[in-house]
């Protein structure tokens, strides 16, 4: 397939970082998510998670 | 700690679901009539504002903007509000992005079939509209960021970050493909041309159902699927992954609609890997939505409101699966052009937008209205008459695709097609389109079930606008993060930041594919012979657009050994280097008009637009008689061909001045073609000299609109058939 890509490519200059660079993006990018996502603490993530349902807020006095 | 009393602000969310379904009735059934227009062609016969050509984009524009764009306002505005407990920003920003957007709708109504149109899919408004879109658009982000800054709850909740880049993504998609040099009040010509605005256009339409369609709708399943379930949703992990991931590749696979076209391979096969990628994330949200219902797959017997979500969630998933599986070149020949498409973005709107947005609507009436659903088994009712209708348009749909694409493809051993007329393949799908128009019939009464539901519903209801709420004030903390603070946590409660890297992170796709197609010159390689329309076939390309011809007919002849068999010379990406905007298409109802040029007589296009059943038998075309009486407004000619001037398009000046003779002279020229016909020439003379004798005005046939358009027509990839051992392709 990817023969088909560098001809095209071939007259842009220094196109040979070019997947380099893409690729340390995308592993930098998806690296920090997963670290973030596997190291947050079970608390906050159960805290953030119930928000929806912490939504309704009515005073508690407004029943006669 | 200090607890404040505030209202939310219920009216604003009422008048968007009121909206929702007023328009989601009308969209739907303009779309019904465009079924039963494959069926009876000639069901508004003469009547140009009711044309296939000019409706069919008011359908998809209803559909998406005003009843899937009114949902999603809905759903944000009373979701936003609970989940950062805080009032909307500004009434005066809810009213005006409520009362601009059906504005801007009511624009659309009435331009498009008045023939106002840009001609770019999903982004046909013309240029006045666009700019309001934008205004409404920014008052909407503006709203909803304000609201932010405002919260009294520190975390942004997942449903927030998708609201988010939905503003952000929206905002520069739309204003990128719009960029366009008006001609006149109601005319523009798009600033790209071919190859280029084929990519910025798709682009931007497979961003519009990324994050339109879907993001949006993400966010509301996030907030409403765990509101209806009473349970929090199943991995808040996996939706920081989710989101993160599908904002981040979906802006790359715009390219997959242009598969086997004139774009670069390069781009191309960009398109189909992160097509493929996006697997991952969507199937992520799925799994996460669906399993929402763990431990509670009980209730999803009694309640209409899960029912409508578990199959809107389910087809999410069939359609994301597809999606990825339609972008594989293999899949994509077969497929694209084809009545599959149609079935697949129809699971994604029926069954994703649409019974998301019921589910939705059924749980928020009667909760805003502070009363019961007027009736449980309506709904029931509506789930599994709208569920039968859903499949009835889908699969038929699918067997039509499949078969038609098949029969394109269908040789004899001696190598010509066993269907070289264009018709049979149509005749041969004709019970489909009947089941797809009675599927879309049940859809719609579903939908008025629903409504009588609602309008009992609110009857019964009290109206609360404003709802009474309290919550403590938010405790101001360090801008910088605090000890134990993880960045991801202090990205969570910082609106403007998260914005920020959202836009970053969908600007990367963007511009890695757009910018090398416009700048690098190998990527269109430039044809000597091909030069710019004449004015008359500049001025029938315009009528092209105003008929929405591009809605049927596709002008891009794919390289296979099929398409070139049935049209002629596969398309070169430097035929195309003077269309603004570019016209390629995306379904083929009719065949590919790329190679149309000189393979008709001009008398044959006369009688085919004024009644195409009496040149192709059971052809499914409607009449387009108006362009055979109508006198061609030619008063912008000098304008049109100024404004290309500046888009780069070679006219000299001479070629400007000249407009108006060269013009008559081209038209003189077909009209003598056309009195080569006795039965024409018989019955026009009749006309005029009936005309001359009730001292009626005449318009000459020379100055009619049909005469431009077959202009146009003889002259469509024309450019490099003139001497083929002349063509030279010159990479620069």
């Amino acid at each position: 397939m990817l023969k088909f890509v560098k001809s095209h490519m071939e007259s842009i200059e220094g196109i040979a970082t070019y997947p380099m660079v893409s690729l340390l993006i995308f592993f930098v990018f998806f690296s920090i998510l997963f670290w973030w996502v596997f190291t947050a603490s079970k608390e906050h993530i159960r805290e953030v998670s119930e928000l929806p349902l912490d939504d309704d807020h009515q005073p508690q006095n407004q029943n006669p | 700690m200090e607890i404040q009393q505030f209202h939310y602000d219920n009216k604003i969310v009422q008048k968007f679901i009121y909206a929702t379904l007023f328009w989601g009735i009308v969209g739907m059934l303009v779309g019904l009539l465009l079924a039963f227009m494959f069926l009876f062609p000639n069901l508004t016969d003469g009547i140009s504002w009711l044309s296939f050509g000019r409706l069919r984009p008011l359908h998809t524009n209803a559909v998406i903007f005003a009843f899937v764009g009114n949902a999603i306002f809905a759903g944000v505005y009373y979701s936003t509000q609970r989940l950062l407990k805080a009032r909307m920003f500004s009434d005066f920003l809810s009213d005006f992005n409520f009362w601009g957007w059906q504005a801007i709708i009511v624009a659309a109504a009435i331009s498009l079939p008045l023939g106002y149109s840009t001609s770019k899919e999903y982004a046909e408004l013309e240029w006045p509209i666009d700019l309001a879109i934008a205004l409404v658009w920014v008052a909407f982000g503006w709203n909803l960021i304000g609201t932010m800054l405002r919260r009294r709850q520190r975390h942004l909740y997942v449903a927030i970050w998708f609201y988010l880049s939905t503003f952000v993504t929206v905002a520069v998609l739309h204003i990128f493909n719009s960029l366009e040099l008006p001609v006149s009040a109601m005319k523009s010509y798009s600033v790209y041309a071919g190859v280029q605005d084929a990519l910025v256009q798709w682009w931007y339409g497979h961003n519009a159902v990324a994050f339109f369609l879907t993001t949006p709708f993400l966010g509301l399943m996030y907030y409403f699927v765990p509101k209806a379930a009473n349970r929090p949703i199943y991995s808040y992990r996996l939706s920081i992954v989710h989101f993160w991931s599908l904002i981040f590749i979906y802006i790359w696979a715009g390219p997959h609609h242009l598969l086997y076209s004139s774009l670069p391979d390069w781009a191309q096969n960009l398109g189909v890997a992160f097509s493929i990628m996006l697997i991952a994330p969507s199937w992520g949200g799925m799994i996460n939505g669906l399993l929402t219902l763990r431990g509670a797959w009980d209730k999803v017997r009694t309640s209409p409101v899960l029912k409508f979500m578990v199959v809107a969630i389910t087809g999410y998933g069939m359609a994301t699966f597809e999606g990825p599986m339609l972008s594989l070149k293999n899949v994509n020949a077969i497929a694209h052009f084809s009545d599959w498409i149609i079935a697949h973005v129809h699971v994604g709107a029926l069954a994703w937008n649409g019974f998301l947005t019921f589910g939705m609507v059924y749980w928020l009436v009667p909760k805003m209205f502070k009363t019961r659903l007027h009736s449980l088994p309506m709904a029931n009712l509506h789930f599994w008459i709208g569920t039968l209708g859903i499949i009835l348009y889908a699969l038929p749909m699918y067997v039509a695709g499949f078969t038609q694409a098949l029969m394109w493809k269908d040789f004899n051993p001696d190598g010509t097609l066993v269907y070289g007329n264009f018709l049979e393949t149509v005749n041969q799908i004709m019970p489909m389109y009947w089941m797809r128009a009675i599927g879309g019939t049940l859809y719609i009464l579903g939908f008025i079930v629903m409504l009588y539901n609602i309008v009992q519903t609110v009857r019964a209801g009290s109206k609360v606008e404003d709802e009474l709420a309290e919550a403590p004030a938010l405790v101001r903390v360090s801008k910088r993060r605090i000890a134990g603070e993880t960045y991801h946590n202090w990205l969570e409660r910082k609106p403007i930041q998260l914005t920020i890297f959202a836009t970053i992170a969908i600007l990367i796709g963007g511009i890695i594919q757009i910018v090398p197609t416009i700048l690098v010159k190998s990527n269109i390689p430039t044809i000597s012979s091909v030069k710019p329309y004449t004015p008359l076939e500049l001025e029938g390309r315009d009528l092209y657009i105003r008929e929405g011809c591009v809605g049927c007919h596709s002008q891009m002849v794919r390289p296979f050994r099929s398409e070139v068999e049935r049209y002629g010379e596969y398309s070169k990406a430097g035929e195309y280097v003077y269309d603004h905007p570019f016209l390629w298409g995306s379904k083929r109802t009719g065949p590919d008009l790329h190679r149309v040029g000189g393979k008709y007589s001009d008398n044959w296009h006369l009688n085919h637009m004024y009644d195409p059943q009496s040149t192709s038998s059971g052809s499914i075309m409607p009449a387009y008689q108006w362009l055979v009486t109508d006198k061609l407004d030619r008063s912008n000619i000098e304008t049109k061909m100024r404004t290309m001037v500046q888009l780069g398009v070679p006219y000299s000046e001479e070629d400007i001045a000249q407009a108006e003779k060269n013009m008559d002279e081209q038209a003189l020229q077909i009209e003598k073609n056309l009195y080569t016909d006795p039965d024409f020439a018989q019955s026009y003379d009749a006309d005029k000299k009936q005309a001359q004798e009730s001292g009626t005005p005449f318009v000459e046939m020379r100055d009619r609109e049909i005469i431009a358009m077959i202009a146009y027509l003889q002259r469509l990839g024309t450019d490099i058939k003139v001497d083929p051992t002349n063509e030279t392709i010159t990479k620069k």
